[in-house]
């Protein structure tokens, strides 16, 4: 289990920003979470602040009991978290096979990186042997980002938008993915998505706005909501056609 | 005859843990010690200076020369003059590695100036090594020189790599490409403690639709030095691309001068440069799957290289 006690995040700097403010959460194992919202409510800093990419401001961070608040992103995946980027990173050199090896030299079972790449709906032929680099699409990145995840024993993951950038018919097989890597190792899945199809795949939904946790129940409660309510990230008193002054004329 | 030492460097720069097959001319501290040819293959000892002729019949096809130097003693000063003719239509690998062993406190210094004559529609691939290795505080030192006359309908392919061990380095190389010759240039460069190293490629497009890539990568750590010259000179239609990368880590320092020059009006000519630190997410990306920061660091490196 992951605990999130009491976590705040604050930006650097003169003008200090809390992103997130004081977070309490509890990913039990074997369970699927989704955490959605609108943009900039602090979801990517959650998922980059329980891998260490980000340090907490206040707070502790728990891994079956465990205090890893302070330890580095390299102590922290080798106790068994992951994080699929929003945005990977590419790297010029490095073959598609040689990333997904690299991932996979922690998994005490052998990996067969060419089933994962068929798990992310891509053809191993085509790919092993493409640089990771900026011949891939945006898509094409996306899945093999995915599948470096997939590629370790983990104790929980955390994807962070996996199916933007996606085409509609690999969207299924991703879900499915989902599903599998889950029975396979047990593994908490948390992902961060604004898709129904995804959200349908979940134990609980998390819903976060303004660096706060402001729903968490079970998936089809919160789904209702968000479907019912025409859920805006926009303040009541933000209003169309209002705004008259300099900056808004184009 | 040719000692553990000697081996060591052959493979280094030469990828090579035997005696080649194939025709060969080894050259160690300034003197030809072995040398081998082949039915399509002459190589010949020059009269009037040092160096070699090295001949490739015309439409030879998979062959390969080796021509690898090892210098393992300090003080040597050494420059040989090597003329490749590359028949037509014949498809042949050239392997010119360099390797330095100095442990003693003067320096030692190989000059390789190769001159390449690439007939009509012929392919070559040159693959140029250079490492050094040895306690000492004698520097080592490479100054390499190549030029290459591409004919019509050639395919020249040149690797130039140095990894590890040379104190000084001043590469020029020169390549003229006459009508549909193609050419591409890869150079990997890594340098580190204080170490420099310059670069000049020159490349002219003379004929009409002949086309020139030059990937250039390199990595420069401590205090070293590097300095880049790229000269693309288109004087027909022709197509031309330079990339040129560059990793910049702890003081060091990486000039890079990029020129185009068009001189006809259907030149194509494009030069793109970077320099940087390695990417902050590249490394997060690697330690996220378990590796330390030195290993993530390392991998990226070695990937960029090559």
């Amino acid at each position: 289990m992951l605990e999130i006690q009491g976590v705040s995040l604050e930006t650097d700097g003169d003008n200090r920003v809390e992103i997130l403010k004081n977070i309490n959460l509890k990913f039990y194992d074997k369970k699927i979470y989704v955490v959605t919202g609108p943009n900039g409510g602090g979801k990517s800093s959650l998922a980059k602040i329980i891998m260490g990419v980000y340090n907490t401001t206040k707070g502790k961070i728990l891994l079956d009991g465990q205090d890893i608040t302070t330890m580095n992103i390299t102590e922290r995946a080798r106790l068994g978290i992951g994080y699929a980027f929003q945005s990977p990173p590419r790297f010029k050199g490095i073959k598609v096979k040689d990333l997904l090896k690299m991932a996979a030299s922690y998994n005490p079972e052998k990996v067969n990186i060419c089933d994962l790449l068929y798990d992310v709906g891509l053809c191993a032929q085509d790919y092993l042997n493409r640089d990771v680099d900026t011949s891939l699409s945006g898509g094409e990145m996306k899945r093999i980002e995915i599948a470096t995840v997939l590629a370790r024993n983990l104790k929980l993951a955390v994807f962070d938008e996996p199916e933007a950038g996606i085409d509609l018919w690999s969207f299924q097989k991703l879900a499915e993915t989902f599903k599998n890597i889950h029975m396979k190792y047990d593994t908490t899945i948390v992902i961060i998505s604004h898709q129904e199809r995804i959200m349908e795949l979940a134990d609980e939904i998390i819903l976060m706005s303004n660096g706060t946790i402001s729903a968490q129940s079970e998936r089809d409660i919160i789904l209702a909501g968000i479907l019912n309510t025409d859920a805006c990230a926009c303040s009541t008193k933000c209003e169309k056609g209002v705004g008259q002054n300099v900056e808004c004329i184009g | 005859m040719l000692n553990a030492l000697d081996k060591l460097m052959l493979e280094k720069v030469a990828d090579l843990h035997e005696i080649p097959q194939g025709a060969y001319n080894i050259r160690k501290n300034g003197a030809g010690v072995q040398r081998n040819t082949t039915a399509n293959i002459d190589i010949i000892t020059k009269e009037d200076k040092s160096g070699i002729d090295v001949i490739v019949k015309p439409y030879t096809k998979g062959e390969s020369v080796h021509i690898p130097v090892i210098v393992t003693e300090e003080n040597i000063n050494d420059v040989v003059y090597n003329t490749f003719e590359i028949g037509e239509y014949s498809d042949v690998l050239v392997v010119a590695g360099c390797g330095i062993h100095n442990s003693g406190s003067h320096a030692s210094q190989h000059d390789g100036i190769h001159n390449f004559f690439v007939r009509k529609g012929a392919k070559l691939k040159y693959v140029e090594k250079h490492y050094g290795q040895g306690e000492g505080q004698g520097q080592r030192v490479l100054n390499p020189k190549t030029i290459i006359e591409a004919e019509a309908g050639s395919v020249v392919e040149l690797e130039l790599i140095q990894i590890k061990g040379i104190d000084r380095t001043k590469r020029d190389t020169e390549i003229r490409l006459m009508d549909n010759a193609k050419l591409v240039v890869t150079e990997r460069l890594l340098t580190y403690m204080d170490q420099e190293a310059e670069s000049n490629i020159t490349v002219e497009l003379q004929g009409a639709d002949s086309s020139a890539q030059i990937i250039s990568r390199s990595v420069a750590q401590d205090d070293s030095k590097q300095e880049f010259y790229f000269d693309l000179v288109g004087r027909n239609k022709g197509r031309g691309h330079i990339q040129c990368d560059a990793i910049i880590m702890h003081n060091a320092q990486v000039l890079s001068t990029p020129k185009i020059s068009a001189y006809h009006s259907e030149a194509q000519l494009v030069h793109e440069a970077a320099i940087g630190r390695i990417e902050s997410e590249q490394l997060i990306k690697l330690m996220s799957i378990g590796f330390s920061e030195k290993e993530a660091e390392d991998t990226i490196l070695n990937g960029f290289l090559k």
